[in-house]
């Protein structure tokens, strides 16, 4: 049915269970953004170590299903990876959301990321699966050691 | 259906003139339509009249000799009429804008250019140490205007708080609307909470201290009042008011400000350009009269006729019964609602001075999850803050989901709403017995936060 399409087990699992949820020090860069639809918000922070890997990610915020199962699959996705890895997986998860269901995902890269491509469906819920992640690339580009990147 | 014979409104026979309602959305369920109050939905006799305008006298009004022209000038000004008279004032008292926004930041940027503007446009200029009071349940259109007018002038922005229970708090009346006061600009009906304000204490108040009073009338003009009937503006004694055609069964592009004979004889322009003007010079120019004034360039006509059909049409339902019809609703709504464990109605929890504007919230599932689980049962809600972000801010919730009725509305949609609120709750695992139940429910109620 329509609402399981969208709300796939991975997106109900993440939202009962969010990995990695807290704000935590120490950090590089943190962002803070809001959807101006619906008044949903994130903060979240990024660690970078010397040599350009996402050591932390770590997050608060409020939002709706999709917006915090999707950044607790954004920390699985990108925690421990180097910068540039992250920004590759990213891209590839923006043109899933933004593919009006017509992107077929790659599990390779986006792992419990393919389980939006039902979301991708939906053009009002786009920006809440891109919240995190619109977060993600801010903070990212306000650390000394990430931004050549972004 | 449930029994709508008893209803003051014959909505069964009423929906056949709203093609959209018959249609079925998401896998062949019917639409269940509850955002009104957003936009309403448009019936023939409303489509036919811009229809007939168009095929039969399309042409630019106060504007050629010829007999389109003048056709087209008296469809125009006839709309004008119809419209002045549904909420009780004088045809030159109404300026067809494109929105209720524009009619608003009309009044307000009037304002501002009233600083460079003749002795005559006085009263209307602010400066340092001037005053404009707002109320913490507006719509963003009326007070994000009234912010910039305050930035642009350097006036101060004050606003009545809210109470608990979605009321004004008017305990400190005489001490915000002081002589310092300048402009009192407030809704008739929030378009959240569904409160309807007492005009008649703000009113009193402003004129005391001789600040003008401006009326959001989006969410009342279109609804009534229930027990009185149509808005009615003159006995209100407001200065100015505002109300958009797309929320009262007309045409979206066309919105309406009323504003007093006097004050708009006295009051500067805004949009200036053709049609507007009196004489003009390579070295400046006069104005015309109101409304003309303040109607620059080739206006919106076969929306104001589409509009005035929307009044005739409501008119012929009869405004007392849309009213109580839309208060039965609202009843049938809050009782349902909150008899549900888990929901938290953001707003007046009885009928008393409050229309069919319903907002909600549901432990343990998002708003915009609740709106997903109604859509995929047909029920179109609106879901955020509903552009009163501030509202919501003091509601201490960051959004609500809000059903909005209208008088084709049946109690059978309530209460498909109602079962869509619960099916929201099961499929969420959110039910307050299951929550209770399990051993985790501490962490239940940490849910919707990320």
């Amino acid at each position: 049915m329509q609402l399981e399409s969208m709300y796939q087990e991975i997106i109900l699992d993440h939202y009962k269970n969010p990995h990695a949820r807290g704000l935590r020090e120490p950090f590089d860069g943190e962002s803070f953004q809001v959807n101006p639809t619906c008044g949903d918000e994130v903060t979240l922070r990024v660690k970078v170590t010397d040599d350009g890997k996402i050591e932390d990610v770590s997050y608060e915020g409020q939002g709706c299903s999709i917006s915090q199962a999707s950044t607790s699959v954004l920390t699985d996705l990108v925690i421990g990876r180097s910068v540039d890895e992250a920004m590759t997986t990213m891209d590839a998860f923006s043109e899933l959301m933004q593919g009006r269901g017509q992107v077929e995902p790659d599990e390779d890269v986006l792992e419990d990321g393919i389980a939006f491509a039902g979301v991708a469906k939906y053009p009002a819920r786009v920006k809440c699966a891109l919240l995190g992640w619109m977060a993600f690339k801010d903070a990212l580009a306000r650390t000394s050691n990430g931004v050549e990147a972004v | 259906m449930t029994t709508t014979d008893s209803l003051p409104v014959d909505v069964t026979a009423l929906r056949a003139d709203f093609a959209i309602l018959s249609r079925t959305v998401r896998d062949g369920k019917p639409l269940v339509y509850l955002d009104s109050g957003a936009t309403s939905q448009r019936p023939a006799q409303v489509l036919d009249a811009e229809r007939r305008f168009v095929e039969t006298s399309n042409s630019a009004v106060h504007r050629g000799a010829h007999q389109l022209s003048e056709e087209a000038t008296d469809a125009y000004e006839g709309a004008r009429a119809t419209i002045a008279s549904f909420v009780g004032v004088s045809p030159g008292e109404v300026v067809f804008t494109k929105n209720a926004t524009e009619g608003i930041n009309l009044v307000a940027y009037a304002m501002s250019n009233a600083a460079t503007a003749g002795p005559e446009s006085e009263r209307f200029a602010v400066g340092p140490g001037d005053e404009v009071v707002v109320t913490e349940m507006e719509h963003h259109a009326n007070l994000v205007p009234w912010q910039q007018l305050c930035q642009r002038t350097g006036a101060t922005l004050k606003w009545f708080p809210v109470t608990e229970e979605g009321r004004l708090d008017l305990s400190g009346l005489d001490s915000m609307i002081t002589e310092r006061t300048k402009v009192v600009a407030f809704a008739h009906q929030s378009n959240v909470l569904g409160t309807v304000n007492p005009a008649e204490p703000l009113v009193r108040r402003a004129h005391e201290v001789g600040a003008l009073v401006v009326l959001d009338a989006c969410q009342s003009v279109p609804h009534g009042v229930y027990g009185q009937g149509a808005v009615d503006f003159g006995a209100l004694g407001v200065d100015f008011a505002v109300f958009s055609g797309h929320k009262m069964l007309g045409p979206s592009g066309i919105g309406v400000l009323y504003g007093r004979r006097e004050l708009l004889e006295a009051m500067p322009p805004f949009l200036t350009g053709g049609s507007m003007i009196e004489i003009v010079r390579m070295e400046g120019s006069t104005f015309a009269p109101p409304p003309q004034r303040f109607e620059a360039g080739v206006p919106m006509t076969s929306q104001a006729v589409g509009l005035a059909a929307a009044v005739d049409y409501l008119n012929g339902v009869g405004m007392d019964r849309v009213a109580a019809h839309e208060h039965a609703l609202a009843e049938r709504a809050l009782a349902g609602l909150s008899g549900i464990p888990g929901v938290r109605i953001v707003g007046p929890a009885d009928t008393v001075d409050r229309g069919a504007t319903v907002a909600f919230v549901v432990d343990g599932v998002h708003p915009h999850d609740v709106s997903q689980v109604l859509d995929s049962l047909g029920i179109a809600v609106r879901v955020g803050h509903h552009c009163a972000w501030p509202l919501h801010r003091a509601c201490g919730v960051p959004a609500t989901v809000r059903a909005s009725f209208y008088l084709y509305n049946e109690p059978a949609e309530v209460d498909a709403l109602v079962a869509g609120v619960r099916e929201a709750q099961r499929f969420f695992g959110a039910e307050p017995e299951a929550q209770a139940a399990s051993v985790g429910g501490g962490q239940e109620q940490e849910k919707g936060r990320l």
